[in-house]
Parts: C-alpha cells; structure tokens; sequence
C-alpha cells in the first residue's frame, strides 16, 4: 500500500504548483493547519486561491494571511471581507481594500455547505441564507413549499490542508472538540489532502473504526508535528 | 435634554436572556451577546450552540479550566458541559438552517420596524463581515437584537427603513437598547419596556421609527426583578 507517512511539511508540499485552489480549516485559531501553511509560505506557490472562513488575524501567528501577505494569494472564498471591529485590519484587508487580492465573499453555512457539496458529489443546492440580501442579487431562486431559496453551487480544491488529532497509518482521522469545525468536510472535498497530525501515527487498526471522522481514502499525505520549536503547536 | 443615565450593555443583554425558556437552544453573536451568558437563571436550562459545531457549552473557562480545542464563536475558550457534542462545521449550519435554534442573539448597525436588520457591511467600505450571520437570521426561530439605541453622532439606529444593506429581512422579534425593550409588531416597534427615569416622549424623540406603547408598558426589568 502507497506510503502517506512524510518526514517534514516541506515534503508534504513541495508539489503543490502556481494557481492551485487549497482549503484551510479552523475556528478560533483552532485546527488550523499552521505547520502547512507555514511550509507552502516557504516553498512560495503563487496566484493561489484559498478557501478558508477568513482570510487571517490580526496576531503575529502562521495562517492563511500568512500568504495573502507574501502576495502567493490571487483570491480568498471566505465569510469576512472586512474586520469585524476597526482595530482589527489585517494584512488581507489592506490588500483588498488596495485590490491587491480578489475576494468572494460567502455566509458561514452556505461556505461549509458548498465544501460538503463538493465532498459529496452534490451538483447545487438551494439554501434560504442570504434572500433578500445583496449577496444573493443575480443567483438563481426559487420557492419550494412557500419558502424562497438561492441556489448554491459547490466548491472544489486541488489540496486541502488539514490538521487532526490522531491518525493511523492509512489516514483515518479523528478530531478533538472545536478542532473538527470545516477539517473533516475539507478532507473530503479537496482532491489532494494533506494533515497534520498532533499525536503519534499509529498502525492502520489502532483506531475503533466506529470512532473515525474521516476515512483514509480521502487522505493523502500525513505529518507527525514535532515538538516546539520545530512545531507550531498553537 | 439633559444626559440621562442609560441601560448597560450588561443590563440590555440580562433583559434579553430573561426571555429565554427552560430547553432552548441558543446562539449568542460574537461581542455584545455572549453577555447574555452572564444571567443565569437556575430554573432554566439552556443549550448553547457555537457556529464551529459545539453544542452545548458552558461558561467562560479561568485560566486554569483551558482547553486549547474548545472555543465558541468568538475564538474564547469555554468550558464544556454535561451532554455536549460536537459535530462537524457543515452539520452546526444545517442544525442551524433547520430551524432548531429558539433563538439567536445579535448585535447590529440598525433595525427598521419592518423587522429587517443590517450588522454586515457599511457602503462605501469594501467587503463584510458575515460569518454565520446571514445563516442565523434567515433560519433561527427567533431574532433578538441588543444594540445602543443611537450612533455615536446621535442618529437613530431604530429606524423606518434600514439604510445599510440587510443581513435578512423580516425577521427581528425583540430589540433591546439602552433606552427599552422593544417588540417588532406587524404594527412597527412597541415600547415594552422604558430605561428608569426616561418617558415614552423622551424615547421617542430619539427613535426615527414611530413607536407604539404596549398596554401593559412598565420599566426595564433588571436581574433582580426577573
């Protein structure tokens, strides 16, 4: 069987070319893949589009406006395009605001919804989120059983980058508390999926197979993350 | 008119939660709502749902009740409660659009008396900031909204018609400000409630939207008069 164990990030994402579409996950600063993020910032792919519900904080720390701020960024899918308090501008702000990066802006649910669309084969959906707004000016609605709805189309990525709890050797995941938010359905979505890991990789059967939130099949490329300061561990 | 003292953030936030029931399942907005959280009321028992897929957490956690993967919506950590679960991003949001939240509290720029709100984006500034605001408002059973009553420049931020783009429309219930407690009726606002020491007048001279007065119009209820 094919060997998704990587010794190092950079490894992990030394294939990744110019103009791909990656999905970051976390919430809150939580399972967020920092350590790949880090690495695809030092192996500098550029005209990347990223999907992500935000586009990066204000803190010093590795995230996605880690590389809107490098400039490797054409485009952000995401459910901020501005600070949510004024002390609050980040790199990406300032750059959309100076049309240094492109920026579709998508409500929370209807974000996770097209990622789940796309990891499950579904064509569109209708969603009533965002009638009646701006945002859902020029989409197609229609009314089922009375209640209007937008339709909503999914969304694809070449990589994911994904960081879990545990893993085995074939790539089953499992996530700990708020770390899960978009980790499993971006695992699912994207066509190369890749994870970090926070625990030791065990053998392929250590894991209860009731227990799993995402299977190996959807699953790549694996990196143990090493202790700090080798690691970014928060 | 002579400054009067206003309701606090806190005090808006408690009156909110007092209309919450024993089993509901609640969604506080990141800022001013997660002050609801701060009234609690031994008689009730409340499920609160965090856009990230956690579902029923408790209180803030002190310093020594961190855990570094359990946040809620505002990226705080929180502690976790008996029966809580987690699920995945896409399942909080079809919780959501399902229409299992009772309530969600928000807070906004303006809301008009025919229940439309805006608390995204603020023209001619580029982009928003949506997160699951549009998600929540469109699908919760209820909207409750807590903002200050006028702008910093001393406009209305109650108003005929919103001016600002909408985050949905039709669907605010309830608004507390620093000023009352006011209900969303197909008739526009109803003052419910008054900040101590303000009349009706008063409140209404601040407030573009025409404002009604309930029948049983009293005081603001505080904490202690739940």
């Amino acid at each position: 069987m094919q060997n998704k164990i990587y010794q190092t990030f950079d490894e992990a994402v030394a294939d990744v070319p110019d103009g791909s579409v990656f999905m970051s996950p976390g919430f809150g600063g939580v399972g967020l893949p920092r350590n790949l993020l880090a690495a695809l910032n030092r192996q500098g792919a550029k005209n990347l589009t990223g999907i992500s519900n935000n586009a990066g904080t204000v803190d010093a720390k590795v995230d996605v406006g880690t590389l809107v701020a490098a400039g490797q960024v054409k485009k952000m899918v995401c459910a901020f395009t501005a600070p949510t308090h004024p002390s609050q501008v980040t790199p990406f702000v300032r750059m959309y605001n100076n049309n240094e990066v492109d920026a579709e802006l998508v409500p929370q649910g209807t974000l996770a919804e097209r990622i789940r669309a796309a990891a499950s084969g579904i064509g569109a959906f209708y969603t009533p989120a965002s009638v009646g707004t701006e945002l859902a000016a020029g989409k197609e609605h229609r009314e089922i059983n009375g209640r209007m709805y937008v339709l909503e189309y999914p969304l694809h990525a070449d990589y994911a980058f994904i960081r879990a709890w545990k893993a085995d050797t074939f790539g089953n995941l499992q996530f700990r508390l708020a770390q899960r938010n978009f980790n499993p359905i971006m695992a699912m979505a994207a066509r190369i999926t890749i994870v970090e890991v926070e625990n030791d990789i065990v053998a392929a059967g250590d894991l209860d197979p009731d227990q799993i939130h995402v299977s190996g099949v959807y699953v790549d490329r694996l990196v143990r993350i090493p202790p700090p300061p080798d690691g970014i561990w928060d | 008119m002579a400054e009067k003292p206003r309701l606090s953030r806190q005090a808006m936030c408690d009156r909110l939660a007092m209309e919450f029931q024993d089993g509901w399942i609640v969604n506080l907005g990141v800022g001013m709502p997660t002050l609801c959280s701060n009234y609690v009321d031994p008689t009730k028992s409340l499920v609160f749902h965090s856009e990230n897929g956690v579902i029923g957490y408790g209180p803030l956690a002190k310093p020594e009740e961190v855990d570094r993967h359990l946040v809620n919506a505002g990226g705080q950590n929180v502690t976790a409660v008996p029966g809580m679960a987690i699920v995945h991003h896409a399942d909080s949001f079809a919780l959501i659009r399902k229409g299992m939240l009772d309530v969600t509290v928000m807070g906004a720029y303006e809301v008009a008396e025919n229940g439309d709100f805006a608390n995204w984006r603020i023209p001619p500034r580029k982009g928003g900031g949506i997160g699951g605001a549009m998600d929540l408002a469109a699908c919760a059973k209820r909207v409750f909204i807590a903002l200050e009553h006028a702008t910093r420049e001393g406009k209305s931020r109650l108003l005929k018609r919103c001016t600002l783009p909408v985050t949905a429309p039709g669907v605010v219930k309830l608004v507390a400000t620093d000023l009352g407690l006011f209900a969303v009726t197909p008739q526009g606002f109803q003052l419910r409630e008054y900040a101590p020491g303000w009349t009706p007048e008063e409140i209404q001279e601040l407030t573009e939207a025409r404002l009604s007065i309930a029948d049983d119009l009293r005081e603001f209820r505080r904490r202690d008069q739940a």
